[in-house]
């Protein structure tokens, strides 16, 4: 499957980043050539076979319900770009301002 | 001898009988530091003043008599991507350049609670994505066996910091090889613990269902010390296995009889460098003087391992990464260039007609922030993975990519039902030169050959120097076990340590 710089264009909107066309050019023939490559898994017949999503096959590991202290408000929000104190800032969400 | 020629374990010894104290310790490994690690530039971060301080605090404790850890008073460094309370955890990342860490992970608290000394904060790939820790943003370390070489990565800071001497315990994390090729490039011991040996708590996620803490030491019985302290199960993260921790030290110089190693055939294939060739072959007849049953293995599906691996962990790390928003935490673009951008893009579609596709203000604050904060190797694996995980691609890619890791997982349950553990090359080459791969990504992937099928099937690795090239770069050796079998990885991997001397070159610093 060859891969166009419009798909390599709307991978980046999807994956929120953005890109110089220059870049983009380089992207798509570096993502093209490892797509290429893992191509080679298409050789192998895995009809049947169970999809392996984790090393640890484990399943619904429960904590008890427990109230526990968590760490303050004003810790957290240190770390924040924009805060008021309360609230992580943010530019609008919707339209301009 | 001097301080810095002892093992941690001889360390150790050496402190219990009071013959040292952890004060000349640290200071020994800080002067070591200040004069070497301009040049090889291991360390983001030296904890200078607070270790001083809690050594000499371990150090009153002991001489009152009170109960001490089982590291008291060594020396610990930590890869940048571990969190760490009141540290920068940049994961050598500009994204996270500024971000202190609110609490410690799991293994970093563990090291303060058995009294280990937190020396400093280690350089690496940016986010853990490189084999060569080029792709950090503040710099790239240096091989202290020859600078001009890569020391290997993700962890290259944790493993050139052990081979300069600057700390004789150093932790590491492994999600595709990141411990063991560091580790045999730079002629140390790297071991990657069985997935969920090791708490994850607080080890900054890059592919979840791979990634693993472990040490990296210059012996093999200072990387049981290690992990000693490290395993176990924890409340906190939950796929971290509930399974006995045995006593990794105890049983270390238990003899080894009726071993039965397994020489992986699809390790020995084209690509593999004739220096590295010989010195496994080498270190195999040690293994078979011993006693060891040597026998041919196949692993058939092992050749698949890159591309499987190259699928799974960028599709992981897409998802993990998106936390990174400019909001919660880390960095965000500059405000007044969002709004710039912002206008530029409606003047264009306005003359164009098309004013209602403008980016929304948020959308395009993502992603100017994250294509600002990220580099170039981590920027093209949230793609690879973005894309491997799209509508119309996921079948084909990285639904794919699970079912040929269930048979590579299935090809070692299969060899584990013949030998008792794999040996073989860690790497098919010893350190490439700086720069050399940085224009080819696929070339830098394909040197994770030995290593990315470990952590696909989630059994254990260790990697131990076995040698050298004619230009004087080590050569790695690296044992597989099955799942939580490290203490028999552990031994056998000793034994190798007791007739060879590899591990205990040292290399040749200029100041």
């Amino acid at each position: 499957m060859a891969l166009s710089l419009e798909e390599v264009r709307k991978v980046a909107l999807l994956a929120r980043l953005q890109f110089t066309e220059e870049e983009l050019v380089e992207l798509t023939s570096q993502m093209g050539d490892i797509l290429k490559y893992v191509d080679q898994l298409s050789e192998l017949d895995t009809e049947g076979i169970e999809p392996m999503a984790h090393a640890a096959e484990v399943q619904n590991v429960f904590a008890d319900d427990i109230q526990q202290p968590s760490l303050p408000r004003e810790v957290i929000m240190e770390n924040a770009p924009k805060h008021d104190g309360k609230y992580y800032r943010v530019p609008a969400v919707l339209g301009d301002e | 001898m001097s301080i810095l020629e002892y093992s941690a374990t001889e360390l150790k010894k050496k402190l219990e009988a009071k013959e040292l104290t952890s004060v000349e310790v640290v200071t020994a490994y800080l002067n070591q530091i200040k004069e070497y690690d301009g040049e090889i530039r291991a360390f983001s971060f030296v904890n200078e003043e607070e270790a001083l301080n809690q050594a000499a605090e371990v150090d009153s404790r002991r001489k009152r008599g009170e109960k001490v850890g089982l590291l008291a008073g060594i020396p610990v460094a930590v890869k940048e991507v571990l969190a760490t309370e009141g540290q920068k955890t940049t994961c050598s990342s500009k994204m996270l350049e500024n971000f202190v860490s609110p609490y410690n992970a799991t293994v970093v608290q563990k090291i303060k609670d058995e009294d280990g000394i937190l020396l400093g904060r280690t350089n690496m790939d940016e986010f853990a994505m490189g084999s060569s820790t080029e792709n950090s943003a503040f710099g790239a370390t240096s091989n202290p066996w020859n600078t001009d070489y890569v020391p290997g990565g993700s962890s290259g800071g944790a493993a050139a910091c052990v081979a300069a001497d600057m700390a004789p315990l150093s932790l590491g994390t492994d999600t595709g090889g990141s411990i063991r090729q560091p580790a045999g490039l730079c002629g140390i011991v790297g071991l990657k613990p069985t997935y969920g040996r090791v708490s994850r708590y607080g080890l900054v996620a890059f592919a979840s269902s791979l990634d693993q803490v472990g040490p990296m030491t210059r012996t093999v019985a200072d990387s049981a010390l290690l992990l000693q302290a490290i395993a176990g199960h924890d409340r906190l993260d939950s796929t971290s296995a509930n399974v006995e921790v045995p006593d990794y030290l105890n049983d270390l110089e238990k003899p080894l009889a009726g071993l039965r190693l397994g020489v992986v055939t699809e390790h020995f294939g084209e690509g593999l460098d004739e220096e590295v060739r010989q010195a496994v072959n080498d270190s195999i007849e040690v293994y078979r003087s011993l006693g060891a049953t040597i026998s041919e293995v196949s692993l058939p599906h092992n050749k698949y391992g890159i591309a499987a691996y190259y699928l799974i962990a960028p599709s992981e790390a897409s998802s993990n990464l998106a936390r990174y928003d400019g909001v919660h935490y880390g960095y965000r673009a500059d405000e007044r260039e969002i709004w710039q951008e912002l206008t530029e893009e409606r003047h264009r579609l306005v003359a164009d007609g098309d004013e209602r596709s403008a980016t929304s203000p948020l959308v395009k604050m993502y992603c100017k922030t994250r294509s600002e904060g990220f580099g170039a190797e981590v920027k093209r694996r949230i793609m690879l993975g973005t894309y491997a995980l799209s509508a119309g691609y996921y079948d084909a890619y990285y639904l794919k990519a699970l079912k040929v890791r269930r048979l590579i997982q299935k090809d070692y349950l299969e060899a584990f039902k013949e030998v008792d553990l794999l040996i073989g090359p860690v790497t098919p080459t010893p350190a490439f030169k700086t720069g050399e791969k940085t224009g080819d990504p696929l070339s830098m992937y394909l040197g994770d050959l030995f290593t990315v099928c470990t952590n696909l099937a989630g059994v254990a690795a260790i990697s131990i120097p076995c040698g050298f090239s004619k230009d004087g770069l080590p050569i790695g050796l690296q044992l597989q076990s099955p799942q939580f079998h490290e203490q028999q990885l552990l031994r056998v991997a000793h034994m190798y340590q007791t007739q060879t001397d590899w591990h205990i070159k040292r290399a040749p610093l200029a100041s």
